[in-house]
């Protein structure tokens, strides 16, 4: 029986040194195959006398048991040692930069007229658009600013040639958001006439717009956010909460002081200028203008279609590129226009 | 308008500070833009006078002054040694003098040697004192000036100069008289305004006035002054109020017009009586009438511009500018005085025509009091005698009430005031406010019928009295209210969505959002979009900025190209970039909106340089056709876009299609024409689509289709066309032609070259068919795929590839 331990442990022996599946098969052969060592004691079991046949039977196969497990367990091993290895060669370097396209960006300033879309329709308000090239009428008239009033030498107004060559009276690039406050009305009433009261107007209107003014601080193309709250019982007050509330959520800040100041719009009746101050960072305790602001004129309401007597209304018209540049910290207004990717690209 | 600060005080004189002050201004509505001292700081230098000048022993340009700076310098006998530099000192002369220990703008007075001789101080040029940059020499100050005291209050340099950035509708401000008014009103302090008394005629010599153009001038006051001394020196106290305000001393007949204009409000004009024939007329100009004005610009009035003429010949353009000839001078004897009111309509926009502006249109543009004219006339007259001596006459005053302003009573209810402001308001407070104003009113229970002043032109409706309600009261007490609305859900339609989202779906896909000019080169609008012809001319800018920005875009293209060369220059070479922006055409059919004129949004894109940013284990590329084209495709996918060859100004007449959605033109896409890649400098060609943006603005709402259970079928069929057989038509035939089974025949592969015929091309596709009933059976796949190929061959001439 000890020529049966002897047999396991060489076995064993020969398996664990097996470097690779063929060689452990190899090895398997010689113990376990038609010419292995233990079938030929298998074989031999006939020629030993009945009463020890059974006990050196059982004996031989649990040394085959012992071995078979040894060989499974080894090629379990090299199984496993394959794979790594199989694995240890596909190592990637992870650290190598992920491949194809970049992301690309929104311009800075249309970032912000996103933002300020999104807080404005946060309180219900919807967006509005108007044309460009835009009638006197809408750009002045109607915004109770008749032919040569002063406030008209306030704007300096892009005008067009018509096609004979001739300076076009009646069209101009409109200097503000404001003409769409009464293409605005015009449509809400026009749509709610059958409805007393009609439903509130409440709208913003973001958009280009153009005046004849060119150095570090101004861009004969800028951008304009027009506001329009038209109501029964809208206020003043009603004004000055929604402007500081904007403010605050827009830069995202209570520290923050907000002002306003009366001023003159032919359009507006109080006017307001709006001034803000930080109360830290850089600009720290400065009173900087960001928008015009005030009543709705009953001239204005009439010319939309509206009964001043009935509903009141607030309407501001705010520089989203003088927030952009404070929201930031960009000092030049100019590479707002100049499409420098080195600059625009930092907008991610 | 600027004015200093001691002029106001002197006026009304509220306990509060400089800051305080313009504060308080600034938050009714008078804005102070800009506030400095007439003075920097110095302190320490006194009037002193020049008692002898020598010349210095060692230096030719040094003098050697005894200096006499009374009995406060220090010196025993108050005479000092100072050396001195200045070409105009000279004994007797009155000059600062700064005294050991005195500090002026950056510099110390110390005891000193110059040139081996011992100075005990400076006298000083006004430079030296920060008063202006003459610095010819000494400052000379008048003879009686008092000797040692303080150069500071002597001059009354401890002032302030304000500005104000006034409003167009408060013209009453453009005077200290108006602004000490609206201080008055604010703070409750006293109003101290000069007293104007008639200056009683010593003489009845008079001119007559005629109004022949009474809507433009409803009121004309003149008076003849005689036997003025139109040499006589300017008082110290006029020129230094007037400088301060930043108008400049000339005369003393032309400063007092000054002062009184500054200090009522009221322009004056003078005329040299001797220059005038008979009688003055206000008039409208003859056709072809010159007059060449004090500016020497020679004017062709417009027909609607009023005259003040004598009987013979024109001689000022009415509230605007006087004529040179019959203007005022040093020999002037005799004076004509004119103090006129002129309607704001009248002179609105008639100076800017004429391309200039003057203090006095300014004023009667925005509206000078009309009840003003006598007043201002009588105290001009009575500084005039004072200063240049004369003999006045009669005031003539011509009037044509009717056609005076009118101030009409507004009424102004108290509970309407409260809705629009937002504050609780009693009538009692209403009361207040409106008294403080000096408003002449009636109470009517919570109403008041106001009747505005003759210096306010911007009281004219109800809103107007509670906008000054609301100034008074201070806007900063208005509280900030939250706003109140009912709730109601914003409609969120599932088949829009936003400009916004569409630019985000860009950027997603690389693109750098710009925003560039809407007007451009005229050469971009030619090279880009064809228009330089007549029948297509851009639309020109009658007044642009510069001859680049001299026309509104009709592409979006030209601007992006731009900004690839830009970017080049500063050596970015790999662009990506888009704009969503307006195009402008002119469009007779246009009758909505602004008729006449198209102007679309738009968004177009350009890539330029290498497909991919560089990076590793992608080989570098230029982009090209398809890539921009699947991005142009993302953006509208699910929805098909279709495209057809076309050619484009602008485009690579062999690289360009026009884009269509559902049969409707959307825009198009394509490789920059090499002549543009070579004129712009743009190194290789960049592809740019542009695209309408409202057809960008629908959404897809999905739409739920059955799931197939059973299991689909998978063919591939190459086909051998002919090279310049497009895809398009087959895919169509394929779609027109294909049994239901089919579900999808997608091109995957385009091949040309070896074990081809020459001029053909192999295409292979991918058939994907499935049924949702039941397993397709061979036979019908087989069916399926031979009927394809029949389409193929038949329509297009194809032969299946072995």
């Amino acid at each position: 029986m000890d020529n049966l331990d002897q047999l396991v442990t060489a076995a064993a022996a020969e398996f664990a040194q097996a470097s690779e599946p063929a060689k452990l098969e190899e090895a398997k052969a010689r113990y376990l195959g038609k010419e292995g060592s233990l079938t030929g004691l298998l074989k031999g079991l006939g020629k030993l006398p009945a009463e020890e046949r059974k006990a050196a039977g059982a004996a031989i196969n649990a040394a085959k048991e012992k071995i078979e497990s040894a060989l499974t367990a080894r090629r379990e091993e090299l199984r496993r040692a394959q794979l790594e290895a199989q694995l240890a060669a596909e190592a990637l370097d992870v650290t190598l930069p992920g491949r194809g396209q970049d992301r690309g960006t929104l311009h800075p300033v249309i970032r912000s007229l996103e933002r300020i879309e999104q807080l404005f329709r946060s309180i219900g308000f919807e967006v509005a658009d108007g044309p460009e090239i835009e009638t006197d009428w809408h750009n002045f008239t109607a915004l109770n600013t008749p032919e040569n009033h002063p406030a008209r030498s306030m704007h300096d107004t892009f005008y067009l040639l018509d096609e004979a060559g001739k300076v076009q009276e009646d069209v101009l690039l409109r200097t503000h958001t404001s003409p769409v406050q009464v293409r605005h009305m015009l449509a809400h009433v026009a749509k709610h006439k059958h409805l007393d009261p009609m439903p509130e107007i409440r709208v913003i209107a973001p958009g280009r717009v153009y005046r004849v003014d060119s150095d570090a601080t101004h861009s004969p193309m800028f951008h304009q956010v027009e506001g329009l709250w038209v109501g029964q019982n809208v206020s003043f007050a009603d004004l000055k909460g929604v402007v500081a509330d904007f403010l605050r959520r827009f830069f995202e800040t209570d520290d923050l002081k907000v002002r306003f100041r009366p001023s003159f719009f032919p359009f507006t009746e109080p006017s307001a200028e709006i001034d803000v101050a930080f109360m830290s960072g850089a600009l720290e305790g400065r009173w900087l203008e960001i928008a015009g602001c005030g009543m709705v004129h009953p001239n204005v309401l009439r010319f939309g279609g509206i009964d001043p007597e009935k509903y009141t209304g607030f309407a501001f018209g705010m520089g989203p590129d003088r927030l952009t540049m404070l929201r930031y910290g960009i000092n030049d207004l100019r590479l707002f226009f100049d499409g420098d990717l080195r600059f625009l690209s930092q907008f991610q | 308008m600027q004015f200093p600060e001691s002029w106001l005080r002197a006026l009304v004189n509220p306990p509060l500070s400089t800051e305080e002050l313009c504060h308080l201004l600034t938050m009714a509505g008078l804005e102070v833009e800009e506030t400095k001292p007439v003075a920097p700081a110095f302190s320490n230098i006194v009037v002193a006078r020049v008692l002898s000048v020598e010349k210095h022993p060692d230096a030719d340009k040094l003098k050697l002054c005894k200096v006499q700076v009374g009995e406060m310098s220090g010196s025993a006998n108050g005479v000092l040694q100072i050396v001195c530099g200045a070409p105009n000192v000279a004994p007797d002369m009155v000059v600062p003098c700064a005294l050991v220990g005195a500090k002026l703008p950056g510099l110390e007075i110390k005891k000193a040697k110059v040139r081996g001789v011992e100075s005990f101080g400076m006298l000083c040029s006004a430079r030296e004192l920060g008063l202006s940059e003459d610095h010819g020499g000494l400052l000379p100050l008048p003879s009686d000036a008092p000797i040692g005291h303080d150069v500071r209050a002597y001059l009354n340099l401890d002032d302030t100069l304000i500005t104000l950035k006034l409003t167009p509708n408060r013209a009453d401000c453009l005077s200290l008289t108006g602004i000490a008014r609206e201080v008055a009103a604010l703070t409750g302090a006293p109003l101290a305004l000069p007293e104007v008394a008639a200056v009683a005629p010593v003489h009845d010599e008079t001119r007559a006035v005629v109004l022949d153009a009474p809507a433009a001038c409803p009121r004309y006051c003149g008076r003849i002054v005689r036997g003025v001394n139109a040499k006589a020196p300017t008082p110290d106290w006029i020129k230094q109020r007037i400088e301060r305000c930043g108008v400049r001393s000339i005369s003393a007949l032309v400063d007092v017009t000054n002062y009184v204009m500054l200090e009522l409000g009221q322009p004056l004009h003078a005329f040299d009586d001797a220059e005038l024939a008979g009688a003055i007329h206000v008039r409208w100009p003859k056709a072809g009438e010159q007059l060449l004005l004090l500016n020497e610009q020679t004017v062709t009035p417009s027909p609607d511009t009023a005259l003040i003429a004598d009987e013979a010949k024109p001689l000022a353009l009415a509230g605007i500018m006087g004529g040179e000839h019959s203007g005022i001078s040093d020999s002037t004897r005799d004076l004509f005085l004119e103090s006129a009111f002129f309607a704001p309509v009248a002179i609105a926009g008639k100076a800017r025509a004429l391309g200039f502006s003057s203090d006095a249109s300014f004023r009667y543009e925005r509206g000078v009091d009309f009840e003003l004219q006598r007043k201002a006339i009588e105290r001009a007259t009575q500084l005039i005698v004072e200063i240049c001596g004369g003999q006045p006459g009669p005031v003539v005053e011509a009037v044509e009430p009717a056609q005076l302003p009118k101030r009409a009573p507004v009424r102004l209810r108290t509970a309407r005031a409260a809705r629009v402001i937002g504050i609780p308001l009693v009538a009692d407070q209403v009361e207040k406010l409106i008294g403080g104003l000096r408003f002449a009113f009636t109470r009517d229970g919570d109403d008041f019928v106001v009747t505005p002043p003759s210096h306010r032109f911007d009281i004219e409706i109800e809103e107007d009295l509670i906008e000054e309600i609301a100034r008074l009261h201070g806007y900063d007490n208005v509280p900030f209210e939250p706003p109140q609305g009912r709730l109601a859900m914003m409609p969120n339609a599932e088949t829009r969505r936003t400009a916004m989202q569409v630019r985000r779906l860009v950027a997603e896909r690389g693109y750098h959002e710009v925003v560039n000019y809407s007007f451009v080169e005229a050469a971009w609008e030619a090279d880009f979009a064809a228009r330089l012809t007549n029948e297509a001319a851009p639309i020109a800018l009658a007044n642009p900025i510069a001859s680049q920005m001299g026309v509104m875009r009709s592409t979006l293209i030209g601007g992006l190209v731009a900004t690839v060369a830009a970017n080049r220059k500063r050596q970015t070479e790999r662009v990506r970039a888009f704009e969503v922006g307006r195009c402008f055409l002119r469009d007779a059919t246009v009758t909505g909106g602004v008729p006449g004129f198209r102007q679309p949004l738009r968004l177009a894109a350009v890539a330029a340089g290498s497909a991919l940013p560089e990076q590793w284990g992608a080989p570098s590329r230029k982009v090209d056709f398809y890539d921009v084209k699947v991005d142009l495709e993302a953006l509208f996918a699910p929805r098909q876009l279709r495209f057809e060859p076309t050619q484009h100004p602008a485009l690579h007449p062999g690289r360009a299609a026009a884009v269509s959605l559902d049969g409707e033109a959307v825009g198009v896409i394509g490789e920059l024409h090499p002549l543009w890649v070579q004129k712009y400098e743009l190194g290789t060609a960049p592809v740019v689509f542009e695209v309408h943006l409202d057809p960008l603005l629908v959404a897809v709402m999905p739409k739920y289709e059955e799931v197939s259970r059973f299991p689909s079928v998978v063919r591939d069929i190459a086909l051998v066309v002919a090279q310049q057989q497009p895809l398009q038509p087959l895919l169509d035939a394929f779609r027109e032609t294909a049994p239901a089974i089919v579900r999808d025949v997608e091109l995957f592969d385009v091949f040309q070259g070896k074990g081809l015929p020459e001029g053909q091309k192999s295409l292979a596709f991918r058939v994907v068919m499935q049924d949702t009933e039941r397993t397709l059976a061979d036979a019908e796949v087989d069916v399926a795929v031979a009927q394809l190929v029949e389409t193929a061959k038949s329509r297009f001439g194809a032969a299946l590839r072995n």
